[in-house]
């Protein structure tokens, strides 16, 4: 019952048999084996399965794989720059104190790496707008806006890699 | 310490880089070869008899390997108090009881087989309220205890309380006394990582679990007895511990599926893992406990308290967990919140078949500091004392012994209140419909003593590289302990912190721990890490009398080649080279009031490699040791007993404006001042100080588990509210402040929980000020807000046609 799909994940083609209602974030972390992609509700509530889908953030959970076949994705494993350097952003977040468990963290780098492609200078209430549909139980979200703000800074500053596709 | 090198600086946390890159393996992301995946087939009703269950056709489905029930495996009981099993037999007490599970090839035909099994139940009248549950004649929720004595009542056995001073008395010499009625609701943790874990055994029977738990040690404890149930006893249980995607007290007790899976691997000679979906989180997991409050509070002319009572009612759901004891640290705030001489406590705990509850961050703090807090404030008012003053004047002071028996010996309370006030502009003007409140508190700042050891030990393992492996058997949950503890390694040993690894949570490998609960991770591992520090130095100092002045040569030698000008200095080496001249310092090892001579200084790994490759008498250096904090176990039911090694205060102050017309409350700005005794690192202490102020303004305004007939309505995102980031888009200010505790490591205090413990009285005592409407339900919802001032204008109004 499975069909042919080619997935363009990360810059990379794949081919894999793809069961006809098999979900994105499936196919990502059973198939792909690209678990930094997190599963926190599945009814696209949470956002910590956050990806880019041509550049925008989208819940992996409400994507059929077959749906998005030959588009490109981008995950978190596809952010690290050459010799597996963490992004500007990941980088921010690491810095400014982002992180607490890290369950959210993947999904919200992913939305705000989304924000700063489109919006290089964000103000706060941009950042809030970016970001609503991740949540995070851990810190309040202080220390993730201030890890956008220091992301924005570094990108302002020429630590810019080539843009996601 | 103001000359620590890493203590006391914002650094970032050492598992960020992989968190922020996804390569952070949670439960979700273990797979074992040969797994299975194992599913709970979960109750239909609240209270029911279990007339028959046919598996028959789950048993059919192709890809199903095991299907079990209670009446084909051993029985497991859970919960201290041994009142659950791990699958039922004969009646279900709650909507979340697990009557059945299966064990298939994949996750959707492990759903599938759940479904296919059919259960016949014979329903039966439950009980969903205390005055239900409390009744005469009321269904009872257990017919037997565990021991299998018949029960007559829905009231649990266990007894809490507190009797100190005269009330009576106190209450009669009162100038104002004020009484009130509180609730709180349940909250759910909400953790982003779903509950699971994964059981594999090996052909001896030795389990291996990897669980989503903040007690390893205990987990480990009650998994081998349920192996003992298996027919497997004395085979070994190792409990390890993944990346947790946050747990705030749901990992402080076993879960029935934990069991089920160790039952489906033994049946399938399979690894198993279980792994929960947000639905089944919601809906089958044991939030924070509910409570119901009364209270009245007493003051002199001058402000000074008189007396406290507070008498609880909480719904315990269907069995004992955790959320049972809840007023063993109600007596805390009870007791001990201000200096109040004369209290009575009393805290009563009935079974209905509601969900059973558990811990949440805070652990019945919350619950007795909203009533106590808010009503203070109608003391203030009642006395005309300004509720800031009111708070000054019985503030508590270092050197107290309070009524529960706490020795205080630091306490920053007064400074907290100072700084919460001053952020907060107290006593400024403001426009019409805003207004400030705050509120305190105190928590266990040095461990919560609930068990007979409340220690915790620590290994420090060196290699020949220099690096330094530390195992500590409490558990990381995305609090920052791993950061605590390696800052703590490599102040201690003069090393930086990048070669200082926190080994993987292990009962295997780990010294016992008592659990990550109490806000005692940092303040225990550290303690015992500096222990086992002090050990490590000795034996390398003891070694290094025999090895450093052969090394100090060689690198003299060299030095000389290099520097052919070089004139050593005049030094006798031999004489020197005392184990209690060594230090480390910068990764090296030198010696105290010694010329700062490049070559008197060897490299730690260099050391290391001299003292382990030495013929026979060769060592490898590994350190450990226990640190058991000072407190006594308390008595509950006298209320009485020195619980912790120190003690945490704060103060938390907000500024709302309240939209009259719709209910709302907008919290414009809040202030969260806490006594933390020493900042370790302040990007994470600051971390938990927003996010349990977060959890809190989710308690004040938004959270709750709302259910109809035990079953649970809201199961979801969507439908449970816990704060975005747009509800947190007010300024948040913090200030530590530092009070040097002597029991704590570098004189730090726990900071877990105290961020959520004052944020909703804070601002229901801010709503107060800003529209006159004082809620004492928890969660503080428009509705309530607007019924409130609707309630005030129709009062006014009656007044107003009443006195013409």
């Amino acid at each position: 019952m499975s069909r042919e799909c080619t997935l363009d994940v990360n810059g990379s083609l794949t081919t894999l048999q793809v069961a006809p209602s098999a979900r994105l974030i499936d196919v990502l972390r059973d198939n792909l084996g690209l678990t930094g992609t997190k599963e926190g509700c599945g009814n696209g509530e949470c956002g910590s399965c956050t990806v880019l889908l041509e550049g925008r953030p989208v819940n992996a959970c409400l994507l059929i794989a077959l749906e998005v076949e030959g588009r490109a994705i981008t995950t978190i494993e596809g952010l690290l720059g050459p010799g597996g350097k963490l992004s500007p952003v990941q980088q921010a977040f690491v810095e400014a104190g982002g992180i607490q468990c890290g369950f959210c963290t993947p999904g919200m780098i992913m939305s705000a790496t989304a924000l700063l492609e489109a919006n290089p200078a964000p103000t706060d209430a941009e950042i809030r707008d970016a970001l609503v549909g991740n949540l995070c139980r851990c810190t309040g979200y202080t220390q993730i806006i201030e890890s956008v703000r220091a992301a924005a800074v570094r990108l302002g500053t020429g630590d810019r890699p080539e843009a996601p596709r | 310490m103001s000359d620590c090198r890493h203590i006391g600086k914002a650094r970032p946390r050492p598992d960020a880089a992989d968190k922020a890159a996804g390569r952070t393996l949670y439960i979700n992301d273990l797979i074992r070869p040969g797994m299975l995946h194992g599913k709970v087939k979960f109750s239909e009703h609240a209270h029911a008899r279990i007339v028959r269950i046919d598996t028959s056709r789950a048993e059919r489905l192709p890809g199903v390997r095991a299907v079990v029930t209670a009446y084909d495996t051993p029985e497991i009981r859970i919960g201290f108090l041994n009142d659950n099993f791990a699958l039922k037999r004969d009646k279900v007490r709650q909507f979340r009881d697990e009557v059945a599970a299966v064990a298939a090839i994949d996750p959707d035909i492990a759903a599938e087989a759940v479904d296919l099994i059919d259960v016949e139940y014979e329903p039966l009248p439950g009980v969903f309220t205390l005055d239900e549950a409390m009744a005469q004649g009321a269904p009872l929720v257990h017919e037997m205890d565990a021991r299998g004595n018949p029960l007559t009542t829905n009231e649990l056995s266990l007894r809490y309380g507190h009797e100190s001073g005269d009330l009576a008395v106190a209450e009669r010499a009162s100038a104002h006394v004020v009484e009130g009625r509180f609730s709180t609701q349940l909250m759910q943790q909400s953790c982003l990582g779903t509950a699971g874990c994964l059981a594999e055994l090996d052909m001896s029977g030795n389990l291996s679990i990897w669980a989503r738990t903040q007690i390893p040690f205990l987990a480990q404890r009650d998994f081998t007895q349920a192996l003992r149930a298996l027919g497997l006893p004395g085979r070994n249980c190792r409990v390890i511990v993944p990346a947790l995607g946050g747990t705030f007290g749901t990992g402080l007790d076993t879960h029935a599926y934990e069991y089920i899976a160790i039952v489906l691997a033994h049946r399938t000679n399979r690894p198993v893992k279980i792994l929960y979906n947000r639905e089944e989180e919601f809906a089958n997991l044991s939030p924070r406990q509910s409570a119901e409050v009364e209270i009245a509070q007493g003051c002199d002319r001058e402000g000074r308290l008189t007396f406290r009572r507070v008498r609880v009612r909480q719904d315990n759901g269907a069995y004992g967990s955790w959320g049972a004891t809840f007023p063993t640290v109600m007596l805390l705030p009870v007791t001990s919140l201000y200096r109040v001489p004369n209290v009575s406590f009393d805290a009563r705990l009935v079974y209905t078949n509601n969900t059973y509850c558990q811990a949440m961050r805070g652990y019945g703090n919350p619950e007795v500091t909203w009533p106590i807090e808010s009503n203070l404030d109608e003391l203030a008012e009642a006395a005309s004392i300004d509720p800031f003053e009111l708070r000054m004047r019985n503030c508590n002071e270092p050197g107290e012994t309070t009524p529960m028996g706490l020795q205080v010996t630091t306490c920053g309370l007064k400074e907290c209140m100072e700084a919460t006030a001053a952020k907060l502009d107290w006593g400024a003007e403001r426009r019409a419909r805003r207004g400030v409140g705050m509120a305190s508190l105190i928590h266990v700042g040095g461990s919560g003593r609930i068990y007979r050891s409340d220690g915790g030990g620590v290994i420090l393992k060196f290699d020949d590289f220099g690096q330094i492996n530390v195992s500590y058997g409490g558990v990381e949950m995305g609090q920052g302990l791993h950061s605590a503890l390696s800052l703590t390694v490599a102040e201690a040993l003069g090393v930086s912190p990048d070669k200082v690894t926190i080994n993987p949570t292990d009962t295997g490998t780990c010294p016992w721990d008592v659990g990550t609960h109490a806000s005692r991770g940092a303040f225990i591992a550290c303690n015992a890490a500096l222990a086992a520090a002090e050990k490590a130095r000795a034996q390398i100092f003891a070694a290094a009398e025999e090895v450093f002045p052969r090394l100090a040569l060689q690198n003299l030698e060299r030095y000389c080649v290099q520097h052919p000008d070089y004139r050593a200095p005049t030094f006798d080496l031999a004489a020197a080279v005392k184990a209690d001249r060594f230090e480390l310092a910068d990764g090296q090892i030198v010696l105290r009031d010694a010329p700062a001579e490049p070559w008197l200084k060897v490299d730690l790994d260099r050391l290391l490699r001299a003292i382990h490759f030495r013929g026979s008498r060769g060592e490898v250096i590994t350190a450990s040791a226990f640190y058991e904090p000072q407190s006594d176990l308390p008595d509950w039911q006298k209320g009485v007993g020195n619980m912790s090694a120190t003690y945490a205060y704060g103060a938390q102050g907000a500024e709302v404006e309240v939209d009259e017309e719709t209910g709302e409350v907008r919290i414009v700005r809040m202030v969260a001042a806490h006594d933390v005794g020493k900042v370790l690192n302040p990007q994470t202490l600051a971390g938990q100080a927003y996010g349990g102020l977060t959890q809190g303004v989710g308690y004040a305004l938004y959270e709750e588990i709302l259910t109809e007939q035990g079953r649970i309505l809201n199961p979801s995102f969507t439908d449970y509210k816990i704060p975005t980031i747009r509800e947190m888009s007010f300024p948040v200010h913090l200030e530590f402040i530092e009070t040097d505790d002597p029991a704590g490591p570098f004189g730090a205090k726990g900071v877990g929980e105290p961020g959520l413990v004052p944020t909703a009285p804070a601002i229901a005592n801010a709503i107060y000020d800003a529209v006159g409407v004082r809620i004492r339900d928890l969660p503080i919802t428009p509705e309530k807000v607007l019924r409130a001032l609707d309630a005030r204008r129709a009062a006014s109004a009656g007044k107003q046609t009443s006195t013409p």
